[in-house]
């Protein structure tokens, strides 16, 4: 017997939770601190919206809301690895990204607030929307990148899933269609060890999860997504191939979700407590603080300048988000079609008669 | 002029699309140099490049998924599912995210793009190769589902899906795919896609179809004119949006319809119809408005398919009652 293939999945890290940085060759991103501080301010202005956002829904002044809390660190670090013109297609929790490239705060609000003007967002205008079927805006990246191909665009497009959405069919085919097309991809799974309620070790018997991009016979590998340096850098580095025409990456952030699935959800039913206080000394704001405090970056002061500039920002998201203007049942209609059909026009017309009616 | 048939029609759609239009790309399994397992591609891949027009993995999903990130990124796929049994794989895409995603992002992204698929019975194909389902489609907002009859239709219907600017289910009933020959000037003229075609007119009786079941509707036709018995046929072509104004107005006239349809019965575009009907015309009819249909039941193998699907016999019998109501 001879082996026709064999593969090894490295895994990525710079930072440790204590702050540390390690690794033989250091990027050059590790010692840019204009860069790193505005980053570390960007996840804790994202982890203030966060917590802001779930007190809404707890009040009842937003609907069911999935939390970010935990993933700032890979999300941002998507974010700012990716060009302007490269799309970004995301399940619904990456908003640290969805910030970086533009996307306000009060839009992810509004989208949360049962309003489709959320997803008519700022930023990219290319980006796709919060998709919540599962996966299934990995195909839509690849048809998206191989629109860049056929163009011969220098850009690529970004997928992100979670560890079960590594689990569906469409993670599955974009993998094979980003190697059959050799396309100009990266599909990122962040690994936050929970779907739902099933654990990452439910999802798949597989050591890793980034090994399922081998199968197509993508450059694979595994970084610590609480680390912001080692998410950017391998973002950076797959999007510098797939620019270079070499073809999709897959990238496991493995990080951890210390909130519950979203608001509707109460992890406390099948998630041991202490799993989610061992988790918190890896989370990924602490370490960036440490860093930058250790290397004379960040002191006490200006982190209190930090947070209460976060609340300015975050109250002020919430004031625009709560002044959106009304929406009236028009907005069901106006956006079906380029043209209404001239049944739904007439539907639109009597649903209009029965808003007047109960208005009046 | 050409003669063609309505798969040398459909060919011809696309081949005008692929020159005039640099987005347009066709994609799916079997497409390339190939030509479709239909031909409905033949040799377009030699004469576009396989860039234009692109084999693509055997995943439908994925077909389906990516159609829509061309389409959102500017390019206008048009996508072939083999055959209709095989786009349930796509199915989630189609009513999750084609359908939405210009309401979902209040038009900042749309779906300008196309998913072809024969369908249909009555060519003597294995399992899961000859159901309509098109009613399934045509209940999701968001969606237009059109089915030519004619090769004339074929060719100006897909020109304007192509064009639209929202997704577009275009069903090709694979039955007359060869069955007559038609002459089509590849003018790049389309039809509109908001209307039904009155195909003959008549007096006495409206005949409503779409798709394969036009042949044995003219037929029928045909049968009850020597009968003295005037049929006018309409040609639905567009499942939805449905024109229903084309009905009325024809029921109006012959205060009689039948609907028929190769599809199953419950829940179909002919329950549509007829609740349409029956809401907005009832007045106007004379006899209750009767339907042939497909039976309730799994479109079977083969060896019954003829008796499944609607015949002749069975439309003359049902005119002959709505008839019989004076």
């Amino acid at each position: 017997m001879t082996t026709v293939a064999s593969f090894n999945i490295d895994y990525l890290q710079y930072l440790t939770p204590n702050g540390d940085l390690v690794g033989d060759k250091k990027p050059t991103v590790a010692t840019d601190f204009e860069h790193l501080k505005s980053i570390y301010e960007l996840m804790v202005l994202t982890r203030t919206f966060d917590a802001k956002a779930v007190a809404l829904q707890r009040t009842g002044k937003l609907g069911t809301y999935a939390s970010c809390l935990g993933h700032e660190a890979v999300h941002i670090g998507i974010g700012a690895a990716m060009a302007e013109a490269d799309v970004f297609a995301p399940m619904y929790r990456e908003y640290g990204a969805q910030f970086y490239r533009g996307v306000k705060l009060s839009e992810v609000l509004l989208y949360w607030g049962g309003d489709e003007r959320g997803s008519d967002f700022s930023g990219p205008q290319h980006d796709f929307p919060w998709c919540v079927p599962i996966a299934t805006q990995c195909t839509h990246a690849a048809g998206a990148a191989l629109a860049f191909k056929l163009r011969g665009e220098k850009r690529a497009a970004v997928s992100v899933v979670g560890d079960g959405g590594s689990s569906k069919g469409d993670f599955l085919e974009a993998i094979n269609a980003a190697s059959a097309f050799k396309l100009p991809m990266v599909l990122m799974i962040v690994n936050n060890q929970w779907a739902i309620s099933v654990p990452r070790k439910k999802q798949s018997q597989g050591r890793t999860l980034a090994q399922k991009g081998v199968a197509g016979g993508l450059p694979s590998i595994q970084v610590d997504g609480n680390d912001y340096i080692a998410v950017y850098t391998a973002v950076k580095a797959a999007l510098k191939r797939a620019y270079e025409g070499k073809g999709a990456s897959v990238i496991e952030a493995i990080t951890y979700r210390l909130s519950d699935h979203t608001t509707a959800d109460d992890a406390s039913r099948y998630r041991p407590d202490d799993e989610v206080e061992n988790a918190k000394q890896f989370e990924p704001i602490k370490r960036m603080r440490k860093y930058l405090t250790n290397q004379g970056q960040w002191n006490e002061q200006l982190e209190n300048q930090l947070l209460s500039t976060c609340k300015v920002d975050v109250d002020a998201a919430v004031e625009e988000y709560q002044s959106a203007s009304k929406l009236t049942v028009a907005d069901m209609f106006d956006h079906m079609y380029e043209e209404l059909p001239h049944d739904l026009a007439e539907q639109k017309v009597y649903a209009q008669s029965i808003e007047e009616k109960s208005n009046g | 002029m050409a003669k063609v048939t309505m798969v040398e029609a459909v060919t011809m759609a696309m081949s005008h699309e692929l020159e005039h239009d640099k987005s347009v790309v066709v994609l799916g399994e079997d497409v390339g140099i190939n030509g479709g397992v239909f031909r409905a591609t033949a040799g377009l891949a030699q004469k576009f490049g396989e860039d234009r027009v692109i084999d693509t993995p055997l995943a439908e999903a994925m077909i389906a998924g990516m159609t829509i990130g061309l389409a959102t990124q500017g390019m206008k796929p048009i996508a072939e599912a083999q055959f209709m049994g095989f786009i349930f794989p796509m199915f989630e895409h189609i009513v999750c995210h084609a359908a939405r995603m210009r309401n979902r992002t209040r038009g900042r992204l749309t779906c300008p793009l196309v998913i072809r698929a024969p369908y249909g019975g009555g060519i003597h194909a294995p399992e899961h190769h000859s159901e309509s389902i098109e009613s399934m489609f045509a209940h999701t907002p968001g969606i237009k589902v059109v089915i030519p009859s004619s090769p004339s239709r074929a060719y100006g219907l897909l020109l304007a899906a192509i064009r639209s600017p929202d997704p577009v289910l275009f069903f090709e009933p694979k039955r007359v795919y060869h069955l007559n020959k038609e002459e089509v000037e590849n003018d790049g003229e389309e039809y509109p896609l908001d209307m039904c075609f009155v195909i003959r007119e008549g007096s006495d009786v409206t005949l409503v179809t779409w798709g394969a079941m036009m042949k044995e509707t003219v037929e029928a036709a045909d049968a009850l004119a020597e009968q003295g018995i005037s049929a006018e046929i309409i040609d639905v072509a567009t499942i939805s949006p449905l024109d229903m104004d084309t009905i009325h107005e024809s029921v109006a006239k012959t205060g009689r319809c039948v609907i028929i349809q190769e599809a199953p019965k419950h829940c179909s575009v002919s329950s549509e119809i007829a609740a349409n009907l029956a809401d907005q015309g009832l007045y106007n009819l004379n006899a209750p408005v009767k339907r042939v249909t497909g039976y309730d039941t799994i479109m079977p193998l083969f060896k019954l398919e003829k008796k499944y699907m609607p015949s002749v016999d069975r439309i003359l019998d049902k005119v002959n009652q709505v008839m019989e109501v004076s």
